[in-house]
Order: structure tokens, then sequence, then C-alpha cells
């Protein structure tokens, strides 16, 4: 369903991903672990049409996402690290808006929004403004409305950030029973080794740009030697700590805080 | 088209919504209106050219269009940094149907908005020469919020940052507003005012809007016809490729 050949992406001298490869078969969850700056943002952002890549190929469901655009777009639905809901409008606005920029035929739109609010236990709220719902809700709306459109491959950026124990493990649930009802396949990053560990078929560790492990759960504790994915995670990647650089967006978030909108 | 279409009502929807947006838009024509033009009004009468009320109305409200046409492009830093605007670029439509949704959006709010003021005005003791002008008036509006509109829209997708916004306001809106002639006559003016004046897109407006309220002109109506379009045309192209190169 994913196929990365070579990809490579630099940003003036440096070098943000490395030469990666790896494939993703139908119906997979793929967890792509990292510590902060590894990569793992810039390699999802090129795999959905976001950022270009400075060379090697990328197959989405075979087809370059660089080439056709539109239709590489048609068959993803994303979540992405940041929320990226509309905080002034209803929980059904926001699904209704997706649904349109998607395409999804009238008839459908009304159904599939339904079926999926109330799937992921929204139903009750569809008519109240975004910017009244928990941190958890938002997420769960995020991942409706990602799915909204029947996309075949679900990208998944740190999607349990931030959110209590109790809304990881109903997201996480609620996302697994998607994916063996519904076949898509799932790309996901997170920092929480336990998640990636119970759920994914697969993970990849990525460090510096390059990754430097790949395999199932059982497989890379094996290979490390480590009883725990957690422990294989360090051991692959050492215990230095990694800064990430504020950015112009940083900035203007905090102000925005300051400005309570 | 449903993009399009489901990306004004959008901003409709927003604008209806936010009622203490609405009233703090209002507040401050409001206060031009009543503070100078109550303020000067002694002033120009006495300088023979009657009342200064007929005269700054159709300026106040070419000013409200312009701010809230600018402000709604520039509020395109808030869907940035909540990250909507990030569901509309990765969505399977073209960048320019997302731009002209947005923009239309934002022009329709500037000309609302434009109406109201003029409902003030009215109550205020303004009074058109005719109301069959009327049409030729929101001809005019119209233009204003799509120049200005179109502007915000460039604008907003060339700063990332609230300081760029100051800047902004401070060093273009208001010239653009100042120079346009809303507050004072055009003619007899000195050299430097005049190419100000004739180099301001926002002074082809309210000359319209001045022209086709209380029939005094200082340009063309032609005139005024062919550079705000013309205008329009240019501000939607520059915005249409500043939003394309946006980066998510």
């Amino acid at each position: 369903m994913i196929s990365v050949r070579n990809l490579v992406r630099r940003f003036g001298d440096f070098t943000a991903v490395k030469e990666i490869s790896f494939d993703v078969a139908q119906g997979e969850i793929f967890a792509f672990l990292g510590p902060n700056g590894a990569g793992k943002s810039t390699t999802i952002k090129m795999l959905t049409t976001l950022l270009r890549p400075t060379s090697g190929s990328i197959q989405l469901d075979g087809m370059d996402p660089n080439v056709h655009q539109k239709e590489a777009r048609q068959r993803f639905g994303i979540v992405f690290k940041d929320p990226s809901l509309d905080q002034e409008q209803t929980a059904w606005e926001n699904m209704e808006l997706h649904g349109i920029l998607y395409h999804v035929p009238r008839k459908v739109r009304a159904t599939r929004i339904e079926f999926l609010l109330k799937t992921f236990e929204l139903w009750d709220r569809k008519d109240s403004l975004v910017k009244t719902f928990s941190g958890g809700m938002k997420r769960r709306l995020e991942i409706a409305r990602g799915l909204l459109h029947t996309p075949k491959i679900l990208f998944l950026d740190e999607p349990t950030l931030g959110l209590d124990p109790q809304s990881r493990n109903q997201l996480w649930t609620h996302v697994k029973a998607l994916n063996e009802t519904e076949k898509t396949t799932v790309f996901l990053t997170t920092h929480y080794m336990d998640e990636a560990e119970k759920i994914a078929h697969r993970i990849a560790i990525m460090d510096h740009g390059a990754i430097i492990a790949q395999g199932t759960s059982a497989e890379l504790k094996q290979q490390t030697s480590t009883d725990s994915l957690e422990a294989a995670f360090l051991a692959l990647t050492g215990s230095s700590l990694r800064d990430e650089s504020a950015d112009a967006k940083a900035g203007l978030r905090q102000m925005a805080q300051m400005w309570r909108r | 088209m449903g993009a399009i279409y489901i990306l004004w009502l959008r901003e409709l929807k927003r604008y209806v919504r936010s009622r203490v947006q609405i009233a703090a838009s209002l507040a401050q024509p409001c206060l031009y209106l009543f503070a100078f033009g109550f303020g000067f009004g002694a002033v120009f009468r006495q300088s023979g050219r009657g009342s200064y009320l007929q005269f700054m109305a159709p300026g106040v409200i070419a000013m409200t269009v312009l701010f809230s046409a600018v402000f709604s492009g520039i509020a395109m830093l808030w869907d940035r940094q909540f990250g909507f605007l990030k569901e509309t670029l990765v969505a399977p439509v073209s960048r320019l149907q997302i731009m002209i949704g947005r923009t239309l959006g934002g022009a329709t709010v500037a000309i609302i908005q434009g109406t109201i003021v003029l409902g003030v005005c009215l109550l205020a003791g303004f009074r058109p020469q005719s109301w069959v002008a009327l049409p030729g008036a929101f001809l005019f509006l119209f233009l204003i919020a799509l120049v200005f509109a179109a502007l915000g829209t460039a604008l907003g997708s060339a700063i990332k940052d609230m300081q760029g916004f100051q800047i902004v306001m401070n060093f273009l809106v208001m010239p653009i507003y100042f120079l346009s002639g809303a507050l004072f006559p055009l003619d007899n003016q000195k050299m430097g005012m005049r190419i100000a004046n004739q180099i301001d897109p926002l002074s082809y407006g309210v000359d319209g809007l001045r022209g086709m309220l209380t029939n005094v002109w200082h340009f063309t109506p032609s005139t005024n016809l062919t550079v705000l379009t013309v205008v329009a045309g240019a501000f939607l192209l520059l915005g249409a490729y500043l939003f394309s190169k946006i980066e998510v």
C-alpha cells in the first residue's frame, strides 16, 4: 500500500531524511518511532504531498503522490500532530465541510457522518461547537473526519499527544476496530512505546533522519536482547536528549494563548 | 464549486456567530462618524462646502469595508495557527478554489458590514441624492470589498506572525484609508498629496461611492470603475500566487 525507496529530504545543508526505504502492506498498522527531530514528521509530510522529496520515490496505492496529487489525497486521511479543526463550527459542520472538500456524494455523506460520529461516541454532541470539546473529543473527531471519505490509508501523527490514558485507550480501540472492519492501512507515529507495542503490526525506528531498525515488536526486542520495546528503543537511539528549535509558528501559538483566542 | 461554496459559507457563519466582533468592528466607524462628523462639521460649513456628514459618510462606509475585508484575509493567521488551514490545503481540491472561496467570503462579510454602517449613517442624518442611486453605490461597495479582500488574502498568505499584522495595519491599511480622500476633499491639494491619492486604490472606491450617493465626483465614474476592476484583478492574481506558495 505504501512503498518508499531511498527517500531523501534536505533543507539547505541539513539532511532531515536520509535514504530511507520501507513498505507497508494493505491493512497493516505500521508505527514510526523516534526521538524528537528524527525526521518522522518530515517523512509524513512527504508521504502526504505537503513537502516535495529532494530525491527518492514514494508509491501510495501504486501512485506517486507528487505526480497525481489530487488522486493521492483522495486516497488517504490524515490527523496532524497539531489540531486542525475549525473551532467555531460544530462537529457536524466540520464533518460536512470535509465531506464536500473530499467530494463525498451528499447521500453517502449524511449516513457516513452519522456512522462515524456514533462510532467515535460524538453523536450526541454533533451540534456543539468544537471549541467546547475536551482534548480527547477533538482528537476523536479529527480521526472520524479523516475516515469520512473512506481512505485506503490513515496517517496519524502523534494522535495521542496530551491525552489522558482513558482517552488514549479508547482512541486506539476505535482505530483498531476500523482497521479490522474497513481494512484501512494505518501509518502512525507516537512517543508512547506501550501503544506502539500493543497496536502496531510492525515498527520502524528512526533516528537522525535514518531508519535504524524495523520489524515486529518481538523482533526488535530480540535484536537488542532487551525485554521491553522501550528498552529496545533506548538501546537503539541512545539516551541523549534532542532539542527541537522553536519556529515562528511556536511563537504564534504562544501569542494566541496569551490572547486566549 | 462545492469547495468554493462551503468555504464562503464558513466565513459567513463565523461572522454571524461572533457577535462581539460585529459590535467591536462597528464601534470604530461610528466613532469616526460622530467624533469627526460633528467635530469638523462647523469648520467644513464655514468654508462653504455644506454638510460634513454628507461628505464623510461615504468615506466611513468605505473605511468599514476596507478594514473588514483586509482583516478577514489576515484572519488566515488564526487558521494557520489553529491548523484549520492545513485541513483545507491537503484536501483534493485546487488551492485556487480554496483561495476564491475564502476571498469571496471575506468580501461578502465586508459588504454586510458596509451596509450596516450605511444604515447607521442614515440614522445619523445622512441622505443620499436619490434612492435610485443605491444599486450603483453597491456596485462600488462590492468592488472595494473585492479589491481589499484579495489584498487581505495576499497579505495573510505572506505574513507569518502577529508583529507582521501590526506592521500591515499601521503602515499599509491606515495610510490607504487616510490618503483616500475619505475624510477630506481631494481637489486643491498639493502635488505630493495628489500623487498619493492617485496611487491609493481606495481613492477610486471612495470617489465612486460618494459620487453615487451624493453626486460629487472627483474622478469620472468610468475611471473609478476601470481602476478598481484592474486592481481587483491584479490583487486576485497576487493573492492566488502567494496562497499557492504557502507551506504547511
